[in-house]
């Protein structure tokens, strides 16, 4: 079936196609949603703009978190302190009450798929400690991080995209999805599409539509996340008029590879590293004079950032610190750090043993995304109900703001939100389907033209700004002025400045104009959906007058009064940004958890 | 680490069917900033100059395997790559024995079809326990070496029993992945696997060449896990 749409000068052939679930996004948690659908016998589509072994999902490390107990006594009560605590109080404890009972159900899964998981001595699967894991509420570290070797991300991501092949899923690899199908009355329809290798762009025409299509760190200049991270879900549903919530709460790490941005472990400064700036200085004596170089995360990377705006970063734009074991002998080096020497030598071109390593604070996370509730289903404010779920639109994974993280993520936390949560799409879709609550909603008309038009736009574009310049000032901007510490005058000015980048993101064009395979034109869409993120950032962190987990102002500070500097009074609550006009919405946090299994974690200061 | 910039010579494949009549190879210099490390940074860094300048990549970081190459004649990831360890013109090649869909990006079809081929996933058909399958360390032990493959295709696209056969021939990543499964305790379908693999082109095209283990980016062994299916034939026989 086809139809053709002319548009200007040029004429495209738009082919429809139509199925029952389109899931957009192979990576963990699109891959574990396609599984429901597929074993459920729904005519599903998957579209992933890379081989779904590709997605970003291969390059988690250190593993997910389960209280499976194997070797540690355990329990999901403790897990779920833990994630309310380490998310600041900002995560929805019913969303949080969910992930953590489910985490046994969906690690053992994996592990009947294949997935080669490390053992323990009795044969189970291995569990390792990880930062704010807890046994007995913070009393004690506790092993609860389910692991294989120092690539679960990869072994987790191998296994699940197997048991699709199994289960006989639909890809579409290599297809990029462009905009998100909506009706006159907010219902979702499907996604247009457009086909690398042709050209051809398609229209998906669905009962139901699944995001998983990830994170988006590389809005910012120094990131740990892989090209493809460039926030293609939130970019279609923000310019589809969904809002985006909690977009102010971004995790970084202190020591990422300048230019590079992997990841040098904290272990490096357990083992005496120090941080210098231009001058050699060991900066972090002024700002921790006892922890010094250990202090937390967010004293370092804030300190850091503080060094690089004040002049005294190092190289030629003065903007990394060096990370110094010099004065350690090569024997420990080689000993306790040959990963971190191998890295280094890799992606710095510097032996640590001889010369310092350039690191800065580097983005590696998205806590917020699409507004969600547990189930999956997207949620917006409407009529009063601030979580109304939205005809056919599902959401999951790190796209998608359930919300589990609130404010800042544990480590091993995220392999599970995917997980759980993309299983939990997954049966929505399917109960949602079996329920007939599903059915197919006309399509209108001109429902590509949105998507005809972008393309258009660059097809036409004689002049203008290259996707290169406008990409690394939105990345430049996004680093100084909403890093890992934020000054109010800096998001002020910030604000500003990307409302001018994303002015000139409309101007953006290409000289490659080819049908096939044009990865000029993948970029120039690509930058389309991270300018929104972009915004949402910006406009949101500012807005929000406190501190509260990643976010740190500076006129925030710590007081009796408000500990940490996080007001619960007038800010405990989540954002919502909109696209049309950049407004801010607000709603409840959810301090209730789902069931009568557990009590509500109470309020408290965050100390660890 | 290189402190300065530097310009650098290449020599491209290039070819865009939308208007090329045929392939051809581009003279083409960048200069590098200081920060540029890998080939593939050179190569964002000439796509910011040439913007139709075509190639897949994503984690740069060697786990995703989008960015493999022919490199000077070699195959290997870009982003593993120290451009400035290459001698220069650095001659890129798309991977050899695939069909060129644009410049340095094949169609990895066939590659992909032999690895589903060999039925990449666990076959266990029993009712599984409430917890995990039981394995021990050294049970799981002998995965390592094999599950970490990243399917980046260097190593069947450097394989001439690939290149002549690539339909027939499962080729050394193929042939890693099935002995992957083969090597797991929890797979009941070894001698399924065996008698599938029991033919005179899926598995007895390898003649042990080995330019499957000198280029694998991630140190892999394929030679070796092809050696241990040819040694259950051989035990299975007798």
């Amino acid at each position: 079936m086809g139809c053709a749409d002319s548009l200007g000068a040029i004429s495209v052939n738009v082919a429809k196609r139509t199925f029952d679930a389109v899931i957009v996004g192979a990576g963990g948690s699109g891959l574990r949603a396609a599984l429901q659908l597929s074993e459920a016998g729904l005519k599903t589509a998957v579209l992933s703009k890379v081989f779904p072994t590709r997605s970003h999902t291969v390059a988690a490390q250190g593993g997910v978190a389960a209280s499976l107990g194997n070797t540690t006594e355990d329990h999901w009560h403790w897990h779920m302190y833990d994630t309310v605590k380490g998310s600041d109080w900002l995560g929805d404890q019913d969303s949080i009450e969910f992930m953590c009972k489910k985490a046994n159900e969906v690690v053992i899964e994996l592990e009947h798929y294949g997935m080669p998981f490390d053992r323990t001595d009795a044969g189970k699967i291995y569990q390792r400690p990880f930062g704010g894991h807890s046994m007995h509420y913070g009393k004690s570290p506790v092993m609860r991080s389910c692991a294989a070797a120092d690539r679960t991300g990869h072994a987790m991501l191998h296994a699940l995209y197997q048991r699709n092949v199994r289960a006989h899923t639909q890809f579409f690899v290599e297809w990029m999805a462009l905009d998100l199908l909506r009706d006159a009355n907010g219902n979702v329809l499907g996604v247009t599409a457009l086909e690398l290798e042709t050209g051809e762009v398609s229209i998906f025409h669905t009962r139901a539509t699944i995001f998983a299509t990830g994170g988006s760190g590389r809005i910012f200049y120094s990131s740990t996340n892989a090209f493809t991270n460039t926030g293609d879900g939130l970019g279609m549903a923000a310019r589809a008029g969904i809002p985006l919530e909690d977009m102010e709460f971004w995790q970084f790490h202190p020591t990422g590879v300048a230019g590079a941005g992997v990841l040098i472990t904290e272990g490096v400064r357990g083992e005496g590293g120090i941080l210098r700036n231009a001058s050699g200085e060991r900066f972090m004596e002024r700002y921790a004079p006892n922890l010094k170089d250990l202090a937390s995360r967010d004293v370092v990377s804030r300190s850091m950032v503080t060094e690089i705006n004040e002049g005294r970063g190092c190289g030629h734009d003065k903007d990394y610190v060096l990370l110094d074991i010099t004065h350690l002998s090569p024997e420990i080096i080689m000993k306790r750090l040959p990963g971190i020497r191998e890295i280094s030598i890799r992606f710095a071109g510097v032996d640590p043993i001889k010369a310092p390593i350039p690191v800065v604070p580097t983005c590696h996370y998205q806590m917020g995304g699409i507004p969600t509730n547990y189930k999956g289903q997207v949620v917006i404010p409407k009529t009063g109900n601030p979580s109304t779920p939205v005809h056919g639109f599902y959401a999951a994974g790190e796209c998608a703001c359930a919300s589990v993280h609130g404010a800042n993520r544990l480590g091993t936390n995220s392999l599970l939100d995917l997980l759980v949560f993309g299983k939990s799409a997954g049966e929505s879709v399917v109960a949602d389907f079996k329920a007939g609550q599903l059915e197919f909603k006309p399509l209108p008309e001109d429902a590509a033209e949105k998507s005809l038009a972008r393309l258009a736009r660059l097809e036409f574009m004689k002049q203008g700004n290259t996707v290169h310049d406008v990409r690394l000032a939105m990345q430049r901007t996004m680093q100084k002025h909403a890093g890992v510490f934020r000054f109010k005058d800096l998001l002020k000015e910030g604000v500003t400045h990307i409302l001018k980048v994303a002015e000139d993101a409309k101007e953006t064009f290409i000289n490659d104009k080819s049908k096939i395979w044009n990865t000029a034109r993948q970029e120039a869409l690509e930058l389309d959906n991270m300018i929104e993120v972009a915004k949402a950032t910006m406009i949101s962190a500012e807005a929000r007058k406190e501190s509260r987990g990643a976010h740190v102002r500076d006129d925030a500070p710590d007081t009796p009064e408000h500990p940490n500097g996080r007001d619960d009074e007038n800010w405990l609550k989540h954002s919502l940004w909109f696209s049309e006009d950049n407004h801010l919405e607000y709603k409840p946090v959810h301090l209730k958890p789902l069931s009568e299994d557990v009590e509500p974690i109470a309020l408290a200061k965050r100390t660890y | 680490m290189q402190t300065s910039k530097r310009t650098v010579q290449f020599k491209i494949y290039r070819y865009d069917p939308d208007k090329d009549a045929k392939p051809y190879m581009q003279d083409i210099s960048v200069e590098l900033e200081p920060t540029d490390k890998k080939l593939l940074d050179a190569l964002v860094r000439l796509k910011a100059k040439d913007d139709s300048l075509s190639f897949r990549r994503s984690c740069r970081e060697g786990v995703c395997g989008s960015d493999a190459v022919n490199i000077n004649g070699n195959n290997a990831l870009a982003c593993l790559t120290d451009v400035d360890s290459l001698p220069q013109p650095i001659v890129l090649r798309p991977l050899p024995g695939l069909p060129v869909i644009r410049d340095l990006i094949v169609d990895m079809t066939q590659f992909f079809k032999q690895y589903h081929s060999i039925k990449p996933y666990l076959i266990n058909d029993e009712q599984p326990p409430e917890r995990e399958r039981l394995q021990t360390i050294e049970e799981r032990e002998e995965l390592n070496g094999l599950y970490e493959c990243i399917l980046c295709a260097c190593c069947s696209t450097a394989c001439p029993s690939f290149w002549w056969n690539p339909d027939k021939f499962v080729g050394p990543s193929g042939l890693l992945n099935a002995y992957r499964f083969i090597a797991d305790t929890r797979d009941q379908a070894t001698s399924e696997r065996l008698d599938d693999l029991n033919d005179p082109y899926r598995l007895f095209r390898c003649h042990t060449i080995m330019n499957c283990v000198a280029v694998c980016p991630k140190s892999l062994n394929p030679t070796r896990a092809i050696n241990k299916i040819k040694d259950m034939m051989v035990s299975r026989a007798i």
